[in-house]
């Protein structure tokens, strides 16, 4: 390389535009009522036709940019809330009041869309770019063998915060001590390797500890009365630019689950896709996906449910830091040798908004400013 | 969109000027300033008169970018000389590699879609030029598509090896000679015959005999009239522009409106506040009503439905005309001649 790689410590990263994007749960888009969301920064209003297909349009009208979203579904059309315009599913303007033609160049952008593993995925960059083979592999989240449920969280912080988080789980011996938390965490070793252009994995293997509470629980769903030790996992697959697939599990200790067997233990995914609302709010889409015990909705529930607690812990710090750094406008972000996952992150991150022409620019400024203080 | 209409000069140099066809010349030019253009997009140039050139000193004409290559660092216009023409294609013929001339960021006045299940794009002629980068973009898309092309000799027409092969069967030439005129009705049958006749859009550029065919293909089919698109800036009318003048009685003002202005420029000229904002014809504003006329309304507008124009009593001024027929086209450069034809009078009520 001719220059060294930029410095990737931003602490409001900026986010690609020319990526997929989890915009809503299938099941908020709707026949009835448009719904609103931001998605990197567009505002967008969503909708499904007559025969199911799920349509984006920019939520302003062509007019007077009045948010579409307030408006009405009509059959296959929506229409603007405020003079009656409607729009088809490309975003052409159908019919204007009080006159008989139709102004050819009255349109909203459409914004590529597709429906998969239970996500509505748009793309909010240069559609002729939106590949939807570049749709993130989420495929636990409809396999038949696996089951499970999951919420989203409105999270008040940068969508890279969260990322952080993710790719290094040591945070849960502090964060999460009642629940998956336990002191192994950071005293194990773990693996970081990138592979191609848009994929990260970080794992780590905890042999012959306690089970904390979390996987006790769960082990006794798939072998009632289970008591000792476990050898643990937790394999983080990142896939960018927002979404994070943690191969999580237990299973009875020196049964082979290091080595591939791991018929004494259980499994979960935990299938996490971040998207970027603003710079400092982010919808952070999650579902806990397990392979035992499918038919139990008992199971399901009380999984999402406890796992919503866990995530909880999660917000708060996350909106916590978040006021910090904004608070701490001069002070700059270092790195541990923790943060191995999210860095690889970070640069991913930043070699796309580099194909974009884009960068984390604002925050070179506050480089800048840190003189020989550390020096 | 609306970020693509907001014009910004700035200046560009011309890096290949060659014949790509009898009579047509391709011209790239490096903008200081690039930016890509999206399918269907044009950019303004400004020509200047050479020394001893007639006609005006600076001439500003709008050509389809064929191809943005590199960021916008190179775009590609393509330009049929037309004669008699009003002088601006005869000075993009002329331009030389080294040359430098004012030219504006790529404008969208012709925006391909996202989300159509089908998509049409019919050319006549060089209007060609509109619909190639669109072609190109439809492949990468995957999506469904056809290129039809229509004109009267393959020897005027550019481009058509590389058509072919980029685009195989999905690309059809009709000339005199091979393939058969373009049969219009055929071509709208097909879309509200096949598959997805709703959700197929067709866009078109050509000459305004063949865009009107299809209009009127297109309505007769009921397909919905928006799944139709054209750009409104190459709308040529139905006669040659001609000077006419134009008269308001309420406010005592009468005007003369050269070949190269409209009615409402002249107007505003004349210190008359008139309402308009789109200027090409589409949002209705500047809507006047007719009082009395001496020859026929020109109308270029897309405001007005067919029965309203063919009613006479109201136009567009901003886009719209008056022609005497079988009057001979007026020639700017010399505006004594003496010419035997009647001029065409409007008298208007403005709003």
């Amino acid at each position: 390389m001719d220059t060294p790689p930029r410095s990737v410590t931003a602490k409001v990263f900026d986010f690609p535009r020319n990526a997929w994007y989890a915009a809503a749960w299938d099941h908020e888009v709707s026949a009835r009522t448009p719904l609103a969301r931001t998605i990197a920064g567009v505002p967008m209003a969503m909708w499904r036709s007559t025969d199911g297909a799920v349509s984006v349009l920019a939520d302003a009208c062509w007019h007077r940019l009045a948010p579409l979203s307030m408006g009405t579904i009509h059959g296959d059309e929506l229409q603007c809330p405020y003079h009656g315009l409607r729009y088809n599913p490309a975003g052409r303007c159908t019919s204007m009041p009080a006159q008989r033609t139709v102004n050819p160049s009255a349109a909203v952008p459409s914004f590529p869309v597709v429906e998969r593993h239970r996500y509505v995925w748009v793309w909010p960059g240069d559609p002729d770019l939106a590949d939807p083979d570049l749709v993130p592999d989420m495929h636990q989240m409809e396999h038949p063998d696996w089951a499970g449920d999951g919420l989203t969280i409105a999270a008040g912080c940068n969508y890279q915060l969260v990322l952080d988080n993710l790719m290094d789980l040591t945070h849960e011996e502090f964060v999460h001590s009642s629940s998956i938390g336990q002191d192994e965490l950071s005293e194990s070793e773990f693996e970081v390797t990138r592979d191609g252009d848009r994929r990260v994995t970080v794992s780590r293997w905890m042999r012959d500890i306690d089970p904390p509470p979390f996987w006790l629980k769960n082990m006794r769903d798939k072998f009632p009365g289970f008591s000792g030790k476990v050898d643990r996992w937790q394999i983080i697959h990142y896939e960018a630019p927002g979404t994070i697939c943690i191969d999580v599990g237990v299973a009875k200790a020196g049964t082979g689950a290091p080595e591939g067997d791991r018929s004494q233990g259980v499994n979960g995914y935990v299938m996490n896709t971040i998207t970027p609302e603003s710079a400092r709010t982010s919808h952070y889409f999650w579902a806990f996906m397990r392979n035992y015990r499918l038919d139990s909705q008992l199971i399901t529930t009380q999984l999402r449910e406890g796992v919503h607690g866990v995530f909880a812990e999660d917000e708060e710090m996350l909106v916590a830091q978040q006021r910090a750094i904004d608070a701490n406008p001069d002070h700059a972000f270092y790195s541990l040798n923790i943060d191995a996952g999210g860095m690889w992150v970070r640069r991913i991150l930043d070699e796309m908004l580099a194909l974009e022409g884009r960068g984390n620019d604002a925050d070179a400024a506050v480089t800048a400013l840190r003189p020989a203080a550390n020096g | 969109m609306a970020i693509d209409s907001v014009i910004s000069w700035g200046t560009a140099e011309v890096v290949a000027s060659e014949e790509v066809a009898e009579g047509v010349r391709r011209v790239v030019l490096a903008p200081d300033r690039p930016v890509p253009a999206r399918p269907g997009s044009h950019v303004d140039i400004r020509l200047a008169a050479r020394d001893g050139e007639p006609g005006p000193a600076s001439l500003t004409r709008s050509y389809s970018v064929v191809a943005s290559e590199d960021g916008g660092r190179r775009l590609t216009l393509t330009v049929q000389l037309a004669d008699p023409g009003r002088g601006g294609s005869r000075r993009v013929h002329a331009l030389r590699v080294g040359d430098r001339l004012p030219v504006t960021a790529p404008l969208q006045n012709f925006p391909l879609g996202v989300g159509a299940a089908r998509y049409v794009l019919l050319a006549g002629g060089i209007g060609l030029t509109a619909t190639i980068a669109m072609a190109r973009t439809l492949r990468a898309r995957g999506a469904d598509y056809r290129l039809v092309l229509a004109g009267r000799r393959r020897e005027v027409l550019p481009y058509l090896d590389e058509l072919a092969a980029e685009h195989g069967d999905r690309f059809t030439l009709h000339t005199e000679a091979e393939g058969g005129r373009l049969d219009v009705a055929a071509l709208v049958s097909e879309v509200a015959d096949g598959a997805h006749p709703g959700r197929t859009e067709l866009y078109m550029c050509g000459p305004i005999a063949m865009m009107d065919a299809v209009r009127r293909a297109w309505a007769d089919a009921a397909l919905p009239p928006t799944n139709l698109r054209f750009e409104t800036f190459g709308n040529s009318g139905s006669w040659e522009p001609q000077e006419f003048r134009v008269r308001v009685p309420r406010l005592g003002t009468t005007v003369q409106v050269t070949p190269g202005s409209t009615v409402l420029e002249s107007l505003e000229a004349a210190g008359v506040a008139v309402m308009a904002d789109c200027r090409k014809g589409e949002c209705g504003l500047c809507v006047a009503r007719v009082l009395d006329l001496e020859g026929r309304l020109d109308h270029r507008d897309v405001f007005l439905d067919d029965d309203q124009k063919a009613a006479g009593d109201r136009l567009c001024l901003c886009v719209s005309r008056v022609a005497v027929p079988d009057r001979a086209a007026t020639r700017p450069t010399d505006t004594r001649t003496t010419d035997p034809a009647p001029c065409g009078v409007l008298t208007l009520e403005l709003p």
